[in-house]
């Protein structure tokens, strides 16, 4: 368990860490966590082949293999390196999103991913830790005053808004709101004041009629089905509607591991992704299902003690960042699974198929990790180690 | 470092704010997984059941018909038919390109095979063709290796052995159309028939039996897992009729081409052992499925082919109804059985004449002679002092004028006119005139041949109102039981009218001068005693009479009398009522009488050499 007031060794005082310092601190049960949710994830890949390990368990556990592999590179690289290089990656997650924008306009529709031949970049979701990492750039060296200033607010707003708007075009609604959401809870956690969030709510809400007229018609539909499964059961509604039933037939102890009916006879959707939890909350029942809810308020709650514990305002920030991305993933999925929120493409973070969303959120972790290591290590307007 | 410290404590605190909304929403998430997976469990637990569980029907054999001596009528036979699926040929041409080198294979049946072909999933067997031929499906099957996808496949068709024989009582069965849709599932099946006339329609839900189910797992595109249950179901009862396919088959071929109907019937039981229609239709063409020009054909034969006449032709009875017009006069006393009434070979009423048959007129006629030389004279006179409607009442008792309530749908019911009758059907008043003529069993008097061998057996039983049926057990709803003795009530009317009338009829067979005496039965115990009849069908004009009457073999058919016979044999114990109507036929005692005796000593000796046989077993 972590320990928020853990003994204070001298050395950690100091500005420089050696290698030995930081693989010693790295957080292991933070590790165990993330590897025990993934290894549930694993058995349910397993099970969704019908008891197999290919075509899915078994990729998706290398690339944990090579995830956690860049977690553990991410934490040990010093926070402010990352610190110094947030905007370049910011830039850079910029160009590639406008590339897959002229990419995907040449090819005829919505294309969110650039092949690098071993893996297909989402920039996207690149841009989800540069947004997180220029914005905690930002605010690190704003005070309190500072905040509270409309003009000075103004670039981070730029900030967010342009790849919001890109991400939108593409058109990916999901992950155009969680780079909202994410980037409102930074700003919140900054101080902007309560009232701005307000007037923005009062704004986005007066908003929406407006912007129900740049929505795509499958966009409506999943809204309007979402309100109303039953206008169309064999079309829209259905994903939704079998998920229902998976987990309500599911009951207490569920159906048991590889016995869920729903998705062993495909009635279920993307099991293997999106609906990865229906499939989990058909066969384990409400038991495992929230035992693995408890797993992700578990690791959600690190986030928030490694947080709290950083000493600069660029690592809380980061931290914070990164775990209500994290949140938001999960929660969006499973809400959507339950008939809570409409569909939209998120998948459930470590636990669903599919490798950019895992090495993205590992990669996230690993900052997280590095806001762990660094805890202590005061940090300066830019990134150096002197005010 | 001052404003550190705000930083650290706005943070801490929207912190703790961010954790607490974070909090309430995974609430939130838990809340709903106990709605969905506690409250509403039960709800979603019968959905995904529904979702993975198919119930399927399994059509149970349909009934078979057979004659009282289990000669099959209706049969289920099987049907060879070729199937394809999809899936497991690498090419839908090639496997038909095959198959087209070993049986036939129409253009059509090619492009009607790639549509379903297209419309359905790749494991779902496709009909290519049905009643294969055995050589057929031999052939297929030695060339399975090269054939892939297809699949030979058995079902059941029903098939009447006896083709046109007994076809309007058996009737057929088609398709289910749009008003024959009840709740029975079974008739949601392809290719599922039902009956739609005769004793397969009115029979038709004991014949069904009761539909089987098999309950199988399928995926959520509809391929089946595996089974799970299967219940039979029980296959349709088969039905006994008091029919004699033999005896059926003589008095067919007696009849011939003529347009006409022959009904024998047990008097005591109401057991109907021959109800011939001709001309006849082969049942198994609806199965198969008729082309226009066969319909055309049916529908526009003037012999109506399609028409069980026996039940559903309905013939003026002419003088066979003087049989109970003699009954109600004896009844009703309106003249003694030894008074005569003089028969000048007219008779007048008002300014109008009425004709008897016999140019010279018969003479003095008492009751028996008047039935035996089937006097109108005699006949007039007593229908005038009767009344219209007293006969209309005697002929009611003895069957007519309404459905006998045999057990075959499309009985028609006759008429037996009345004053109240004509008052309601025409809105006319009664004229005296139509009395008299009413009293010959002209005019508007109607009666099915069905419904004069009723009459006839309730003469011959002693007045006892039996009911014709067709199946030897009765049937309710879906069983069949042992018809119990009948016990039929009395028709109402006196042993003294009866024997009177009994005794005309035995003259008329029996006695020279009698109108059938040509028609007699000679053979020892097999005698038998009817009453002519000679419909006309067409009004003779005062001028064609001083012209002389033109015969019938100079008259277009439609105009010619319509010939009629009942009887019952044998005289000293009868047993049997017959009716024979030839439709257009032309004299009763020349036309019909001759096919009734025959059909009489018919149904007689395979009565003899039945029991014959039974005291041979016996020995």
């Amino acid at each position: 368990m972590l320990r928020p007031t853990s003994r204070l060794p001298a050395r950690l005082g100091r500005t420089e860490l050696s290698w030995r310092d930081k693989i010693w601190h790295i957080n292991w049960s933070l590790v165990a966590l993330l590897t025990v949710i993934a290894g549930i994830g694993f058995l349910n890949l397993y099970s969704a082949a019908g008891g197999s390990l290919e075509p899915w368990a078994m990729k998706s556990m290398i690339r944990f293999g090579m995830g956690m592999a860049i977690l553990i590179g991410v934490a040990l690289i010093d926070i402010r390196l990352w610190m110094r290089h947030s905007y370049g990656l910011y830039l850079l997650s910029m160009v590639l999103l406008v590339l897959v924008e002229l990419k995907g306009t040449i090819g005829m529709g919505a294309q969110r991913w650039i092949d690098l031949g071993f893996i297909q970049l989402q920039p996207s979701e690149i841009m989800k830790i540069a947004l997180i990492l220029s914005l905690a750039r930002y605010f690190h060296g704003a005070t309190y005053q500072d905040v509270g200033r409309p003009l000075f607010l103004l670039p981070p707003l730029l900030m967010v808004l342009a790849p919001v708007a890109l991400v939108l075009k593409q058109p990916d609604l999901g992950t155009a709101m969680m780079l909202m959401m994410t980037s409102g809870a930074i700003f919140f956690m900054a101080g902007v004041r309560l009232w701005k969030f307000a007037v923005i709510l009062a704004a986005g809400l007066a908003a929406i009629p407006v912007a129900w007229q740049f929505l795509h018609d499958y966009q409506r539909r999943r809204v309007l089905v979402f309100l109303d499964p039953d206008q169309d059961p064999l079309g829209s509604g259905y994903h939704i509607t079998q998920s229902k039933i998976a987990l309500g037939s599911g009951g207490v102890f569920g159906k048991g591991f590889m016995d869920g009916t729903q998705s062993r006879l495909n009635f279920l959707p993307e099991k293997q992704t999106d609906f990865i939890f229906t499939m989990f909350g058909e066969e384990w029942g409400m038991v495992g299902g929230l035992v693995l809810l408890g797993l992700y308020v578990l690791l959600i709650g690190y986030g928030y003690a490694i947080a709290l514990r950083c000493r600069s305002q660029f690592g809380r920030l980061v931290a914070l960042g990164i775990t209500t991305t994290f949140f938001l993933y999960f929660f969006i999925n499973t809400a959507m699974v339950m008939g809570l929120v409409p569909v939209v493409g998120v998948p459930l973070p470590l636990i669903s198929y599919g490798g950019t969303a895992m090495l993205s959120l590992l990669f996230g972790w690993g900052l997280v990790m590095s806001a762990y290591i660094h805890r202590d290590v005061t940090i300066g307007r830019r990134g150096s180690h002197e005010d | 470092m001052y404003h550190d410290n705000d930083r650290m404590k706005v943070f801490n605190r929207r912190a703790m704010m961010l954790a607490s909304g974070k909090a309430v929403l995974v609430g939130t998430l838990a809340a709903r997984m106990y709605y969905l997976q506690v409250i509403e469990a039960e709800k979603y637990a019968m959905l995904a059941e529904d979702n993975r569980i198919s119930t399927r029907l399994l059509a149970p054999p349909r009934g078979l018909i057979l004659d009282r001596n289990g000669i099959a009528m209706a049969v289920n036979q099987h049907n060879y038919r070729v199937l394809l699926v999809p899936e497991q040929t690498p090419s839908i041409d090639y496997t038909l390109d095959a198959l087209g080198r070993i049986i036939v294979l129409t253009e059509s049946d090619r492009a009607r095979i790639k549509k379903e072909a297209g419309r359905r999933r790749s494991f779902v067997p496709i009909t290519v063709r049905e009643n294969l031929s055995w050589e057929e499906v031999a052939r297929t099957e030695v060339n399975a290796p090269d054939l892939p996808g297809l699949v030979i496949d058995v079902g059941q068709s029903r098939n009447y052995p006896l083709e046109n024989l007994g076809a309007h009582i058996l009737g057929y069965v088609a398709a289910v159309s749009e008003q024959d849709l009840t709740d029975d599932p079974l008739e949601q099946l392809p290719g599922f028939r039902i009956g739609k006339a005769g004793v397969e329609k009115i029979y038709d839900l004991a014949l069904r039996g009761r539909h089987g189910t098999s309950r199988v797992e399928v995926n959520s595109v509809g391929r089946v897992i595996k089974e799970m249950d299967r219940d039979e179901g029980l296959p349709g009862a088969d039905i006994h009729l008091t029919l004699d396919m033999r005896l059926q088959e003589y008095a067919a071929q007696r009849l011939g081409d003529e347009s006409a109907s022959v009904v024998v019937m047990d008097i005591h039981t109401g057991e109907v052992l021959v109800m011939a229609s001709t001309p006849s239709f082969d049942p198994n063409a609806f199965n198969r499925g008729l082309t226009t020009e066969e319909w055309k054909e049916l529908v526009n034969n003037p012999r109506s082919p399609l028409t069980n006449k026996a039940i559903a032709g309905t013939f003026a009875p002419g003088s066979t109804f003087k049989l109970v017009v003699a009954l109600a006069a004896i009844e009703h006393n309106v003249i003694s059985p030894d008074q005569t009434v003089f028969c000048p070979g007219h008779m007048s009423l008002g300014n109008a004449k009425f004709h008897c048959w016999k140019k010279g007129g018969h003479g003095s006629m008492n009751l028996v002679n008047a039935i035996k030389n089937s006097c109108d004279v005699y006949f007039y006179d007593v229908a005038r002092r009767l009344g219209v409607d007293r006969i209309a009442d005697m002929a009611k008792r003895f069957g007519l004028g309404s459905p006998t309530g045999i057990d075959l749908p499309g009985e028609r019911a006759g008429i037996v006119p009345s004053r109240d009758w004509k008052r309601a059907a025409l809105g006319q008043p009664w004229h005296p005139g139509e009395t008299l003529v009413n009293g010959i069993g002209q005019g508007y008097c109607t009666a099915t041949p069905l419904q004069l061998a009723v009459m006839t057996a309730r003469l011959a039983n002693g007045g006892l109102a039996v009911v014709p049926h067709v199946a030897r057990e009765r049937i309710i709803d879906k069983r069949a039981e042992p018809r119990s003795k009948p016990d039929w009530e009395g028709c109402g009317c006196s042993a003294k009218a009866l024997t009177l009338v009994r005794q005309g009829m035995f003259a008329v067979s029996n006695e020279p001068g009698g109108t059938a005496f040509r028609a007699r039965i000679s053979q020892d115990g097999m005698w038998l005693s009817g009453k002519t009849g000679t419909a006309q069908v067409r009004r003779i004009t005062m001028r064609e009479r001083e012209t002389g009457v033109r015969k019938n073999e100079d008259l277009p058919w439609k105009e010619r009398d319509h010939a009629l016979f009942v009887a019952y044999a044998p005289e000293e114990a009868p047993r049997y009522a017959i009716a024979v109507v030839v439709e257009h036929g032309g004299g009763g005692s020349a036309v019909a009488a001759p096919i009734a005796r025959d059909v009489m000593i018919e149904v007689q000796k395979r009565e003899r050499a039945r029991l014959a046989g039974l005291s041979g077993e016996a020995r």
